[in-house]
């Protein structure tokens, strides 16, 4: 199928826009939770969102969506509280009280799906496709609810985008300015909860962590302003929300969620390794170039010091000399030094044997290296 | 007798439930110590890759190797948690974040592109089959024992080996791992070891609970033991208890109500947790809340007896060290001011004079006593 | 709870505040006053509570008896003359925002809710830097600056503030002797132009050097007033107990068992 064709399909359009809303609210939202350090409360969040939608399969009586995602929201929140108050009123530590609220909630779903399925009520079918997501079952109504999350989100960080920023980078100054950081703070966490929920029909609650947070660690490679990053992080989620959803439309009868996770993987990986400034590939590059400036700055000086010690600046040392004393072979370093002009290679004549003698700008460049380092004599 | 109670159905399922919750809580104290819980989740996850790629590669499951060779993608994730984390790059909470739903990603594609060949469906992956262990049994001496029950057995077998072996190593590189580290006992590689024990306990316990309920097994019995002990080993032993009275609860409140039995299970380790978070007479919340209560009735009137002594001599006494005072300067309303104030003449620290107050004898000796520490 | 101005003619007044974290005191009837217009140091040993302190006069932690007034109000109504400069190790710096930005997160407060900060901010941002001799490191990312930079970028963020009481939670603490230098010569001409200026400091040999009124804390008060009455021997070693030896005078630390294991055991508790 062409791509057009592809994208004139109703069910596959439903699933590309969803796709891209759940990108965007979750790659904007998940700047936050990454850099206030939270970034394993989106896991939680979404665990505990299979209780809310069993709750709320059970209050509507029926599959509707909007109490299903009622209940999510509410669980959710109610697990993020649960995390709150064990650590605040116990020795456990956060990674316990994540992991507790995490798979209690977890837990309490299951019971809760399979309580459900034992009422053999009809309208139950499908009900744990919320497990993984079930893309290609979204409705045009499914997609006006989680646009309009969406809006609202949006509207509310670019309401508070100040407030949002200081009470992430410093939460103790913006209590001294007045601001209410913990009526923030619960805002920012709660949004999240909404990014879950929208999340839940397309990659379901197991995997929506990496949609929290995958955006957002590789947006932040590419960018140091807050408000680039969000940008980009909404772009990349966007991205990754459509190339998953176009591959698994494409065939071979892929699950929808997996794709879009590891498209936002391989976004990662790609932002690690080549974004420029922060890119892992780039400091190996420049480590090894300053490896390699430092090792011909050394062969250039010890060419200067057996210079001297012979009191004769056109002393022709041999490669094999100096590949003894440093243990390795300094051919590279020898070519690079002469391409720059300050060493060059003699060939044997009347006075002295083959090697490699200094040029003036080297006899220069050496004593200038020598003289940084403070001492005359330093090797 | 024995016999029958073997091949009951409802004893093995409990069993294998204890066993499950047995096995995790060895290797989740240690976890929940260091403060590594996470990574239980992101093992509990990545494991599922491991166990679709050894069941392609060899169509078993059970026997030892299979569990190795899967635990290794737990390992895996761990070591690219790391990678990520020394590149500086990324946070540790953001790299375990990123790792594990990339792993399991991969496993759950993998099981829908060979679903025809794969003897798990995602639905299990999730919720684990505990009810069904008696149907996958083997011959052992003449009886015929669930698959299940036996790997987990081995499983609890094995980590009580490693752990009651290294015992104090691994006791010395929970609190102090510079010291371990120093004393040559390579902590970092210890840590690895039980890291691969949770992946195989994870991968041996996958059929009975799945991926995340296998999560509460590894972290809240642990969590909850450690708020009603001090000492490693008495976890352990809370650990297990909590581990069967969880299994058995469980198993009978979920046949009662007809749901699943590993989430009640689950669920029921939270019970326990709550009882131990409200109730447990050093750290529950309770104690905590009476013991505070106590503390800061105790502190208000120290605190009385402290101000009144600063002044004592100083030439503001009249205005420091009278009722209005309470009010004025400390900042107390009307009832606590008349609650401290009671509570410091009752227990005759204070006199009181129309509205001059003074220390007694008592209380200048309670005052010094206070201050003595901090160059009083 | 205070309706009357109290003590207004003093840039801070502190009475009777007791704090304890937990239950447990961390601060005992704490009497201090600051006149208008001194450089002052507070000065104590390793959990004296210096820090909790000002985050107590800051209203970031809640005193269980006491009150605190700056210039005769309290601190809430006072807010916007206050600047405050946190310890530099209390962010994150990598954080993705450049230095003009931190800088004009000092004026969040003065422009309430849903205004952004214009080019009027940035300008004063720009100039605030200018007086820590920042300018040219305004676009940086700040997990590029070195402490002592790191330092500055706080500081100006207290400056833009215009504040007329400035608190500073140990703006000397690993920073370089050029950076140290050129903060205290920056707070000696903000006291020159009338502003109080109260700093926390762990490094007695340069309290008398540096300021005019100091305060001895170790969990109550020790001594307070000018810097020449209270900097003395009997005061320093009530403070300080066995932690110093006096060389003529001069306070020498000594070391201080302050291991890991020390620092471990105190997490362990709380």
């Amino acid at each position: 199928m062409s791509l057009l064709a592809l994208l004139s399909d109703y069910t596959i359009q439903n699933v590309v826009i969803g796709a891209a809303l759940l990108g965007l609210v979750s790659g904007t939202l998940g700047c936050f939770a990454v850099l206030r350090k939270q970034s394993l409360l989106g896991d939680t969040l979404s665990h505990a969102a299979l209780p809310g939608i069993c709750l709320g399969f059970l209050v509507a009586g029926t599959r509707d969506i909007a109490s299903m995602l009622t209940g999510a929201l509410i669980t959710g929140t109610l697990a993020a509280l649960v995390m709150l108050v064990l650590t605040r009123h116990s020795r456990l530590k956060t990674d316990a009280g994540l992991g507790i609220s995490l798979s209690l909630s977890f837990a309490l779903g299951v019971v809760l799906l399979t309580y459900i399925q034992g009422t053999n009520n009809a309208a139950q079918g499908g009900l744990d496709s919320f497990l993984f997501g079930q893309a290609a079952a979204t409705l045009r109504s499914d997609l006006w609810i989680m646009g309009g999350i969406t809006l609202a989100a949006l509207a509310l960080v670019m309401l508070f985008w100040k407030e949002f920023k200081l009470v992430s980078f410093d939460p103790a100054f913006a209590a001294t300015r007045g601001l209410p950081v913990a009526t923030l703070e619960t805002g920012l966490t709660v949004m999240v909860s909404l990014a879950v929920v929208v999340g839940l029909q397309m990659v379901g609650v197991v995997l929506m962590a990496a949609m929290v947070i995958a955006p957002a660690v590789a947006a932040r490679q590419w960018t140091h302003r807050l408000g680039t990053m969000v940008l980009l992080s909404a772009l990349i989620g966007i991205a990754s929300g459509v190339f998953g959803a176009l591959i698994s439309a494409m065939g071979r009868g892929l699950a929808t969620g997996p794709l879009i996770i590891l498209s936002a993987s391989v976004l990662v990986v790609i932002s690690l390794l080549f974004a420029p400034g922060r890119g892992f590939v780039w400091s190996l590059l420049s480590q090894w170039r300053a490896r390699r400036h430092l090792r011909s700055q050394q062969v250039l000086t010890t060419l200067y010091r057996l210079a001297m010690e012979h009191k004769d600046t056109t002393y022709r040392t041999q490669q094999g000399m100096v590949d003894t004393y440093y243990g390795i072979g300094t051919r590279l370093s020898l070519a690079r030094l002469q391409k720059n002009g300050l060493v060059r290679l003699r060939g044997q004549d009347a006075l002295q044997q083959p090697g490699w003698e200094l040029t003036t700008d080297g006899i220069t460049e050496a004593q200038r290296i020598l003289d940084g380092l403070g001492h005359g004599d330093r090797r | 007798m024995i016999e029958t109670l073997l091949q009951s159905v409802p004893f093995q399922i409990m069993l294998t439930g204890a066993l499950v919750g047995m096995a995790s809580s060895l290797v989740g104290t240690f976890l929940v110590l260091r403060g590594n819980s996470m990574l239980s989740d992101a093992i509990g996850h990545s494991i599922v890759l491991g166990i679709v790629v050894v069941w392609l590669l060899t169509h078993q499951q059970s026997g030892p190797f299979q569990i190795a060779g899967a635990a290794l993608t737990g390992i895996l994730t761990v070591f690219l948690t790391e990678l990520l984390v020394t590149t500086r790059r990324v946070k540790k909470d953001a790299a375990i974040g990123l790792v594990f739903p990339m792993l399991f990603a991969i496993g759950v594609l993998l099981l829908n592109v060979y679903a025809r060949d794969v003897h798990i469906d995602t639905h299990t992956v999730l919720l684990g089959e505990i009810g069904f262990v008696w149907l996958d049994t083997v011959d052992v001496l003449g009886w015929s024992v669930p698959i299940a029950l036996l790997s987990m057995g081995g499983m609890t077998v094995l980590n009580a080996l490693f752990i009651g072996l290294l015992y104090k190593e691994l006791k010395l590189a929970t609190f102090d791992p510079d010291l371990a580290k120093a004393l040559g006992y390579a902590p970092g590689l210890m840590f690895y070891a039980l890291l691969f024990l949770t992946s195989g306990t994870a991968v041996a316990a996958f059929d009975a609970v799945g991926a995340i309920l296998f999560v509460a097994f590894v972290i809240v019995p642990p969590s909850a033991a450690y708020l009603i002990t001090d000492r490693l080993s008495w976890m352990f032993l809370y650990g297990g208890l909590i581990a069967i009275g969880s299994s058995i609860s469980g198993y009978y409140l979920a046949s009662w109500w007809d749901v699943s039995i590993g989430g009640m299970m689950a669920l029921m380790t939270g019970t326990f947790l709550l009882v131990a978070f409200l109730l447990s007479p050093r750290y529950g919340v309770i104690a905590r809340l009476i013991r505070q209560r106590g503390q800061h009735r105790s502190n208000e009137t120290r605190t009385l007896a402290v101000h009144l002594y600063n002044h004592e001599d100083s030439a503001r006494r009249d205005e420091e060290n009278v009722t209005a005072a309470l009010r004025e300067h400390l900042l107390w309303d009307r009832g606590k001011a008349r609650r401290v104030l009671l509570e410091c003449l009752d227990r005759d620290i204070v006199r009181r004079e129309g509205d001059i107050l003074t220390l007694t004898e008592k209380g200048r000796g309670l005052a010094r006593e206070i201050l003595a520490p901090h160059g009083g | 709870m205070i309706d009357t101005p109290h003590e207004p003619h003093l840039a801070l007044h502190v009475e009777d505040l007791t704090v304890s974290y937990q239950s447990k005191p961390v601060l005992w009837d704490i009497d201090f006053d600051i006149p208008p217009g001194v450089l002052a140091g507070i000065i104590g040993p390793n959990g004296a509570g210096k820090s909790t302190l000002i985050k107590t006069i800051l209203g970031l932690v809640k005193p269980v008896a006491g009150h605190v007034t700056i210039f005769g109000d309290t601190y809430r109504k006072q807010r916007r003359h206050v600047g405050y400069v946190p310890q530099r190790t209390s962010v994150d710096w990598d954080f993705p925002t450049t230095v003009l930005d931190v800088v004009t997160m000092g004026l969040y407060g003065h422009l309430g809710w849903f205004r952004r900060p214009g080019r009027r901010e940035r300008d004063e941002a720009l100039d605030a830097l200018a007086m820590v001799n920042m300018q040219d490191f305004a676009r940086r990312q700040i997990s590029q600056l070195s402490g002592g930079q790191q330092q500055r970028v706080f500081i100006a963020r207290a400056l833009v503030q215009k504040a007329d009481v400035y608190f500073l939670d140990e703006p000397m603490a690993g920073v370089d002797a050029t950076t140290e230098r050129a903060i205290i010569d920056l707070l000696h001409r903000l006291r020159d132009e009338g502003k109080t200026v109260i700093v926390v400091h762990h490094d007695l040999q340069t309290v008398r050097r540096y300021f005019d009124w100091l305060m001895i804390l170790n969990v109550r008060v020790i001594s307070q007033g000018p810097v020449e009455q209270v900097y003395t021997g009997p005061n320093l070693r009530q403070a300080y107990g066995g932690q110093i030896a006096l060389l003529d005078g001069q306070a020498v630390m000594q070391d201080q068992p302050t291991t890991k294991r020390d620092a471990t055991a105190n997490h362990g508790e709380r």
